[in-house]
């Protein structure tokens, strides 16, 4: 019952808060609200007994890239960016998109099957499962995104490089 | 019902005894400072000067409480507090003692990694809501220095879970029983020293706020308690630090003779006065180096430690 509660809390908060990082004008206004939304999700997996999730979720997000976006959103000029339009051209069909997505999104919670009701506590796994995992049954697809970080690493690095030739 | 009201005892005790060793952390440096540099410090008020801390305090809750016209209000408000509440959530998982610790967590170092990462957020914030140039320059070379000495402060710790086989802070501090891990971690040991120091802006690696180039830096516009707040988190912070050091490469509250408690405090005694040391008698780097340090040095050594580590434990089967 508890359980169900706090989930709620949660979800609720990850929602507003997801809405509100999209329609503020200030951009680090918005940064702020999506800590705000990192910090609940992480909650959501301490929820579902996945800590390691939840701390690597703030290590990762949180405490990495978002102050990245915060680092390069502080170089905008906010003036600028409050007086400017809210939609260009392409509006109808970033829409017509956005539809889309909602409507499969719909259909998901509809028609899928979850193996948990929100709030339900999953039984609890450690980080040497988690491991053992990674490195058997998920070995496969662990390599590729680890080559394709590892390729965003040095393709970023190339970008940057200045040519002293 | 008499063990969860230890358990609330316990975390005030911890509450209130930090907050009184930041404030006395202050005199205690300024005193510390003035002997490494043949000078007095405050010596008049109170036995030792002692009840500096306490004149301190009460000019600062008096000052007044000045928010620059030109800032962005909500978020310089949040900013002073964001520091002081991450370093003090740190040390819900620090066990002080057998039985004297918040919470008990598997992933207590993680969780300390998890908000020592956040404590940036303060600095960055305060640099960008002060809407002053020298401000905002503070902020922007604080998040570029934390991030990049995050990068291997995390890394440089791995060696310690690796031997400890756990993320967890008792854990690791048993398995210390035999022998402190500064034996087998030395470089660990002095990557996390210099990545703690970076994370706390503490000199050499107070480039935020240089006060000969940037007037303070990221808290130039704060006045009266906020500036207090960032004051206090600091000290915080390197209490945090040094207890970590004690904890994860010094076995913590293990020692002879002594009650635990009483060794956890000299240890953390020791390295608090090896960071006001490192204050006293380091000059400042410059930006690129700073920088170039922690990338092109630093994380290197913090990877291949890790791989030695590796190698040995796989070695000793």
């Amino acid at each position: 019952m508890i359980n169900q509660i706090v989930f709620l809390y949660f979800a609720a908060v990850i929602v507003l808060s997801a809405v509100l990082t999209i329609t503020r004008r200030n951009p680090v206004h918005s940064v702020l609200f999506m800590l705000l939304l990192f910090f609940h999700i992480a909650g959501v997996f301490v929820l579902l007994n996945a800590e390691f999730l939840a701390a690597v979720q703030l290590i990762v997000y949180a405490g990495a890239i978002l102050i990245l976006y915060l680092f390069v959103v502080m170089l905008l000029n906010v003036d600028r960016e409050s007086k400017s339009d809210r939609a260009n051209r392409f509006w109808p069909w970033i829409v017509a998109f956005g539809l889309v997505i909602f409507a499969e999104i719909g259909l998901l919670v509809a028609r899928g099957s979850f193996p948990l009701e929100g709030g339900q506590i999953m039984n609890k796994t450690g980080i040497k499962e988690l491991g053992i995992d990674l490195y058997t049954k998920y070995l496969v697809p662990f390599e590729i995104a680890s080559v394709i970080l590892l390729v965003g690493l040095v393709g970023a690095v190339m970008l940057a490089k200045k040519k002293n030739d | 019902m008499s063990n969860s009201l230890t358990h609330i005892l316990v975390s005030f005790a911890v509450l209130f005894t930090l907050l009184a060793v930041g404030g006395m952390l202050i005199w205690l440096e300024r005193r510390l400072l003035a002997l490494w540099q043949d000078r007095y410090g405050p010596n008049r008020v109170g036995p030792f000067g002692l009840l500096q801390v306490v004149a301190d305090m009460i000019k600062v809750l008096f000052k007044e409480d000045w928010v620059p016209p030109f800032a962005n209000k909500p978020v310089f408000i949040m900013a002073p507090a964001i520091i002081v509440t991450v370093t003090l959530m740190s040390f819900a998982v620090v066990p002080f003692a057998p039985g004297i610790q918040v919470v008990e967590l598997n992933m207590g170092l993680l969780f300390f990694l998890a908000m020592s990462s956040l404590g940036v957020y303060s600095v960055v914030l305060a640099g960008w809501a002060s809407g002053s140039k020298y401000s905002i320059l503070g902020g922007l070379r604080s998040s570029a220095q934390m991030l990049s000495y995050e990068a291997f402060m995390g890394l440089s710790l791995m060696g310690v879970v690796m031997l400890a086989g756990s993320f967890d802070l008792n854990r690791i501090i048993e398995a210390q029983r035999d022998g402190w891990f500064i034996r087998y971690q030395f470089v660990g040991f002095m990557l996390f020293l210099i990545a703690g120091t970076a994370e706390t802006n503490r000199l050499p690696f107070d480039l935020p706020e240089a006060e000969s180039e940037l007037v303070a830096g990221f808290h130039s516009e704060y006045s009266g308690l906020k500036f207090g707040l960032f004051f206090v988190g600091e000290y915080l912070g390197i209490t945090l630090i040094s207890s970590l050091i004690t904890v994860l490469f010094f076995g913590g509250w293990l020692g002879p003779w002594l009650p635990p408690l009483v060794w956890f405090t000299l240890k953390t005694f020791f390295f608090i006065c090896l960071f006001i040391l490192l204050r006293a008698s380091l000059p400042r780097p410059r930006y690129d180096q700073l920088m170039s340090f922690g990338w092109k040095v630093c994380l290197p050594l913090a990877v291949g430690n890790l791989l030695l580590t590796g190698a040995w434990i796989l070695m000793k089967g």
